[in-house]
């Protein structure tokens, strides 16, 4: 069976119409002053799912998750949570909790303490917050250092605090801001696969901010990508990735060549395009194009072979020259520099240590590609 | 950093230091002086000292100090603290430059010109001049001086504390008291020590709106030096220059060993 990206999902409410949304966004607007930070946004987020709001910054998606604390309130439209209007609820009455950008740990106040100040605020017995304390600093495996004060902790140390502490109530929604923006690149990737963990584990429903496409990637069990305050694609990351809906995702997410181009012929299962420089390139069907109208056709460079001979087999082969070689490791990046002018980035896997058909600098190359490789937009 | 003292470097240090400090050495030199007459030296005498503390009229007038100051610090602090929160807070309501800068006028105003217009105050409405005026002077003096420094430590505090006490479930009530109070606190606490170190040496507005029976110690010490300096103002000056020292090198010690271990703190923590 044929599946976008590589994972096979168990977990898909959202494709399952009898599922009943948990959070839901209904047109909502969110103005300061003349600004526009949220425009007639609507949003599904379903129970346990990991879902992660991603844009760059300034693209309201902050905004969305201090909306759903209460710390913003929406000047149109509603944001229900399991079935219940959040408008005029504040904060401290709202059952979520959110991990701050700045983990935003009390100073005057030790771990352990730092854990227990929202289990007091709703008057659990001491004896009971002591154990749930106990528990939290067990699941970030900070036991032994309860007693020491924010200050004296490390960058990843207070990140696992500030969650603890956001986890101890057992919120129905944890929200995530930025969560790991403060930390250095190989604690981040260690952290991500750690809250994946948290999340199965405790079964919440994870909302997380973030601008870091990776991170949402692996994460999240979708995404929303934001622009402008407005939403351009809810999906998995398979789908963002492999089946972007305009050219600002495709963009946004991963790397990308574009051919602007038109439609020339529709068959039955293929789509014939024309490009603007007189590339012919023909691709399977995924969107209802009519002939003659104006496309881009999208494809990733990993998707694009790049020979020094014309493959025999090749449906599409465009010939060029090589522009440029990066050797990074794990891959190579060859940008090709087609006859027709346009510079392609094709990405090569270094599946073994010897290549059969090295290439260099102003060397002729193909670059070929499959009909399924890459997709048709039309926004 | 050329660590060579030149003369020219040697020379305006004595000369600096000379010009801030003479004055007070040569007084506290002479509340040690055998002699009555305050610039002949006549030998060590610690009897100056002894006399002060009967002197009946000193003693009140350092009661009467020490309780408008602490009275009228306390309440300073309470309102500049208040002022303070507002001034950072509330950054978007009309007229708040007009707000703000009336707050911090009296910083510049002339002392003369708020004593005597609290003096008018206090005729218009009848109050007698006494303690209580005072008091409420000191109050209006101090209180800007207090908003001040508690704002500049508004200004760095990370709203996002409160916001996620307040996502933990704390009412806004709680929130100010548990995480902004205790966090600003050492702002205030200056802002306390600054307001009744102000109330303490100030002269001119206290004369302005004291009345009997509540003569503070500047004013007991101006209208004593009026009828000719005695060794026993040089006493309780050098007394009062103690007490301030003091309190000054134990605070900056205070700081220092805080700062010091905060450093080591952080730095033990990044080794893990």
């Amino acid at each position: 069976m044929k599946s976008l990206g590589s994972i096979r999902r168990d977990f898909a409410p959202w494709n399952d119409p009898n599922a009943k949304p948990y959070i839901q966004f209904e047109n909502v607007t969110k103005k300061f002053g003349d600004f526009t930070a949220v425009n007639n946004l609507s949003l599904t987020i379903f129970e346990r799912e990991f879902f992660a709001l991603l844009g760059a910054s300034g693209c309201g998606k902050s905004t969305l998750l201090r909306m759903l604390a209460g710390f913003e309130e929406p000047t149109a439209g509603r944001i229900l949570l399991d079935g219940q209007d959040l408008r005029g609820i504040p904060p401290y009455r709202r059952p979520v909790n959110m991990m701050f950008q700045s983990y935003a740990l009390f100073p005057h106040m030790s771990v352990e303490k730092n854990i227990a100040f929202g289990l007091k605020q709703e008057g659990m017995p001491a004896p009971d917050i002591e154990k749930r304390v106990a528990e939290m600093l067990k699941l970030v495996k900070l036991e032994q250092f309860a007693k020491r004060k924010p200050h004296q902790l490390s960058g990843g140390q207070r990140q696992r605090v500030a969650l603890a502490r956001s986890v101890a109530k057992r919120p129905k929604v944890l929200l995530l801001d930025e969560p790991l923006g403060a930390l250095d690149k190989k604690l981040r990737e260690e952290t991500q696969f750690e809250l994946m963990d948290l999340q199965q584990n405790l079964g919440l429903t994870f909302v997380v901010v973030t601008h870091d496409q990776e991170e949402a990637m692996t994460m999240a069990d979708r995404i929303a990508i934001i622009d402008k305050g407005e939403v351009m694609q809810v999906a998995t990351p398979a789908e963002v990735y492999e089946a972007p809906s305009s050219r600002f995702v495709a963009h946004f997410v991963g790397n990308v060549n574009m051919f602007e181009g038109k439609v020339a012929e529709r068959a039955a299962n293929t789509t014939r395009i024309t490009g603007a420089t007189g590339a012919q390139i023909v691709v399977e069907n995924n969107t209802d194009t009519a002939a003659g109208s104006n496309i881009v056709f999208a494809i990733r460079p990993e998707k694009i072979k790049v020979t020094s001979k014309k493959p025999a087999d090749a449906v599409n082969a465009l010939e060029g020259e090589v522009y440029d070689v990066a050797y990074l490791g794990d891959m190579t990046v060859y940008h090709i520099r087609l006859d027709d002018g346009q510079i392609i980035r094709a990405s090569a896997l270094n599946a073994a240590r010897v290549t059969e058909d090295p290439l260099t600098w102003n060397d002729r190359a193909w670059v070929s590609f499959r009909p399924d490789a890459g997709v048709v937009l039309t926004r | 950093m050329n660590a060579t003292w030149s003369r020219f470097n040697v020379t305006s240090v004595v000369l600096g230091f000379a010009f801030l400090y003479l004055p007070i050495v040569l007084l506290i030199v002479f509340s040690f002086n055998e002699s009555k007459l305050v610039t002949v030296w006549g030998g060590f005498s610690t009897k100056w000292y002894v006399s002060l503390f009967h002197n009946q009229g000193l003693m009140d007038a350092t009661w009467v100090t020490a309780r408008v100051g602490v009275i009228s610090a306390t309440v300073a602090t309470v309102l500049g603290t208040l002022a303070a929160l507002t001034l950072t807070r509330y950054t978007r309501f009309r007229g708040r430059i007009l707000f703000s800068g009336m707050v911090f006028a009296p910083l510049v105003m002339p002392e003369v010109i708020t004593g005597l217009s609290l003096l008018l105050l206090f005729v218009a409405v009848g109050l007698d001049r006494g303690f209580v005026t005072v008091t409420l002077a000191h109050i209006t003096l101090t209180m800007c001086f207090v908003a001040v420094v508690v704002q500049s430590r508004l200004v760095s505090f990370d709203r996002s504390l409160e916001e996620a006490a307040m996502d933990l479930g704390a009412t806004p009530v709680k929130t100010f008291f548990q995480i902004t109070l205790p966090v600003i606190m050492p702002a205030i606490v200056s802002g306390w020590m600054l307001a009744f170190t102000l109330s303490l040496d100030d002269l001119v507005i206290a004369s302005f709106t004291s009345g009997p029976g509540a003569t503070t110690l500047p004013m007991k010490i101006y209208s004593q030096v009026r009828l000719g300096v005695t060794p026993e103002i040089n006493a309780a000056c050098t007394i009062l220059i103690a007490v301030v020292a003091v309190g000054v090198v134990i605070a900056s010690v205070a700081n220092k060993r805080r700062e010091v271990q905060r450093q080591l703190d952080e730095q033990a923590a990044q080794r893990g």
